[in-house]
């Protein structure tokens, strides 16, 4: 498995740079592996970062994109409430490329 | 990895492009881990003696699948298939020609399996097999999505699909499977689908969608779960639960239920339509996912199963459903049996939605407004599974005409594309047979143009703006490649999507 460095400590990932090990995540390595996807991390980007970490702790699975979306709405306003403002975000679409980031696994099937 | 990947150019004149050699040799999706392998019982690794077992395996098969040896003996490299097959056409690739996609395993088998591929190899095209020819088999056989237009134009009838499939299987057997259709398999295997969405998880979207459409509609729709003697079990793509667009056709679903006041559920322990053990080509995968939704529907006592929009999940149902877990007729265990006395035989056991939509419009027990959609020109993408390999309603060719009149009956405004890429002479999406994956993603996209060209045809003539879909795998593979054709994204959306705009609801209790 590939492995990625982050200040000195080394990460497993896999083949599609997905964290392996979920507990392993910090804000360095999302830092690093947004740096990999062209994502410049903003307060708006931690916003949906962290609110997937907290649906994941809860639910063992990324939120759909609909729940996604409308709770981000309703915790930081409406205007950041629409899919549109999460493509913006993160243009590889915020279920993989948001999950990556937040150190989740990537939602798999037909998505 | 996106920035390179470039739509190819739309053909002139659409006719067999001009040969690119070993354009795509060596592209292929990511090899499953040992643990993938292992959950679903399959060698963890390529074993020290994987050249027998990948023969062993292949005798195995052609024993078991009369139609396999046919089809392996019958070709007479007519051509007739070569310019039909979309990841041909959209990689310029010759290996991607149907005919010599086939050959890769069918010269295995006349050097393995026939006398004149035995005693003179060179003379009949037969060649032994070495771990190059095994990769290739991975790399190509993973470019094919199984949606069987060529066999439409084969004179012999010979379904291409089978053959991938079969080379699918022989590659699991020697520890060479495909991670993406692996990977979900096993997921279903434990957690009951593709996503591994847990019980919990599910309820928490089903919640949010009650209080959306309660918010959009003033209406009290209910989206139940594990509900114990409802009338209907809805078996639909776990992509239904999670991604855009759709979930849209899910809340169009849950509306046409409580405009019809049956009662329905879904089941936690089996929510998912999708069935990747029949991209593998194996047997026993199937088997064992199309088992979950038998025990839920023992377990939840219901009688009627209803599909939702999944393209290959209703071939598996259709066609094979009755036999692997006795819903319909043809298992004779004791649990199929128990399960036919359960379901309510008046009805098509299992049902597409479509159909339960269509037979409610035609009864009258639906109203709707139709301007809701005038904001939309549609057209109708035919998903492969679906259109040659399956059927909806009594008359020939329902599974073509169902959804477009569902469609002219909740729209004023439809086109159909050229009749050459639709019905059962449609274009895959280019994302079927468990190519859905991003590794693929520059092979998805060549494999879309055909599609792309069509559409780009009703775009100029007509405006269209919807391209209407019943398969999970197209509105994902859509979504994500009309934007390299310069479409937007949101062009694609489901049949019950639209069902759901223009559907006239009432309070019910």
């Amino acid at each position: 498995m590939p492995n990625i460095e982050v200040n000195g400590k080394s990460y497993e990932t896999d083949e599609e740079g997905y964290l392996v090990n979920l507990g392993e995540w910090n804000k360095d390595v999302a830092e690093y592996i947004a740096q990999t996807e062209n994502v410049n991390m903003t307060e708006n980007h931690w916003e949906v970062v962290n609110f997937l970490r907290e649906y994941y702790d809860e639910y063992q699975i990324a939120p759909a994109v609909r729940v996604l979306t409308k709770a981000i709405g309703k915790k930081f306003g409406a205007e950041k409430g629409n899919s549109q403002y999460l493509y913006d975000l993160f243009p590889y679409g915020p279920a993989k490329q948001a999950c990556k980031i937040a150190g989740l696994p990537k939602p798999t099937g037909c998505v | 990895m996106a920035a390179e990947i470039t739509a190819p150019a739309y053909r002139v004149i659409p006719i067999v492009p001009a040969l690119k050699p070993d354009a795509m040799e060596g592209v292929k999706p990511f090899v499953a881990s040992e643990k993938i392998q292992d959950a679903l019982g399959f060698p963890g690794t390529l074993p020290d003696d994987w050249h027998e077992r990948a023969i062993a395996k292949m005798g195995e098969l052609l024993k078991k699948y009369r139609s396999l040896k046919v089809y392996l003996d019958a070709c007479v490299h007519c051509g007739a298939c070569t310019d039909k097959c979309h990841y041909f056409i959209g990689t310029q690739d010759p290996k991607n020609m149907p005919v010599a996609r086939q050959d890769l395993l069918r010269s295995v088998y006349r050097r393995y399996f026939t006398l004149p591929g035995k005693l003179f190899p060179k003379l009949v095209g037969a060649r032994d097999l070495t771990k190059e020819v095994l990769d290739e088999w991975y790399s190509y056989y993973h470019q094919c999505s199984e949606c069987r237009r060529c066999s439409v134009f084969c004179p012999y009838g010979i379904d291409t699909a089978e053959i991938t499939m079969a080379a699918r299987d022989i590659l699991d057997a020697v520890g060479y499977g495909q991670k993406y259709s692996n990977e979900i398999i096993g997921k279903v295997h434990t957690i009951g689908n593709n996503l591994g969405l847990p019980g919990p998880a599910l309820e928490n979207t089903m919640e949010g969608l009650e209080e959306d459409v309660k918010e959009d509609t003033g209406i009290d729709v209910r989206f139940p779960i594990d509900v114990q003697g409802a009338e209907v079990l809805l078996i639909t793509p776990s992509a239904d639960f999670f991604a855009e667009p759709h979930i849209d056709s899910l809340i169009g679903y849950a509306k046409v239920f409580h405009a019809a006041g049956v009662s329905w559920t879904l089941s936690s322990m089996s929510s998912e339509a999708a069935n990747f053990g029949l991209f593998i080509g194996n047997y026993e995968q199937m088997r064992k996912v199309a088992l979950r939704i038998r025990q839920a529907a023992l377990d939840l006592g219901v009688k009627r199963i209803i599909v939702g929009e999944c393209g290959h999940a209703w071939r598996v149902a259709y066609s094979f459903w009755n036999t692997l877990a006795g819903i319909g007729a043809g298992a004779d265990d004791p649990y199929a049996l128990m399960l036919q006395k359960q379901l309510d035989q008046r009805h098509k056991q299992p049902t597409h939605i479509c159909e339960y939509t269509w037979d409610l419009i035609q009864r009258d027990a639906l109203k709707f407004d139709k301007t809701k959609n005038d904001h939309l020109v549609i057209t109708f993408h035919d998903s492969c599974n679906v259109a040659r390999a399956s059927r909806m309603g009594d008359e020939p060719g329902g599974q073509f005409d169902i959804p477009r009149n569902i469609i002219r009956a909740v729209a004023n405004n439809f086109v159909d594309m050229d009749e050459n890429t639709i019905r059962e002479k449609t274009f895959c999406c280019g994302g079927g047979g468990g190519l859905l994956t991003d590794d693929l993603l520059d092979l998805r996209v060549k494999g879309a143009l055909p599609r792309m060209e069509a559409l780009q045809a009703v775009v100029d003539s007509h405006g269209v703006n919807y391209l209407a879909a019943i398969c999970a795998i197209c509105k994902t593979q859509f979504s994500k490649t009309l934007p390299y054709y310069g479409f937007n994204m949101r062009m694609i959306g489901g049949v019950h999507q639209l069902v759901s705009n223009a559907i006239i609801l009432e309070n019910k209790q």
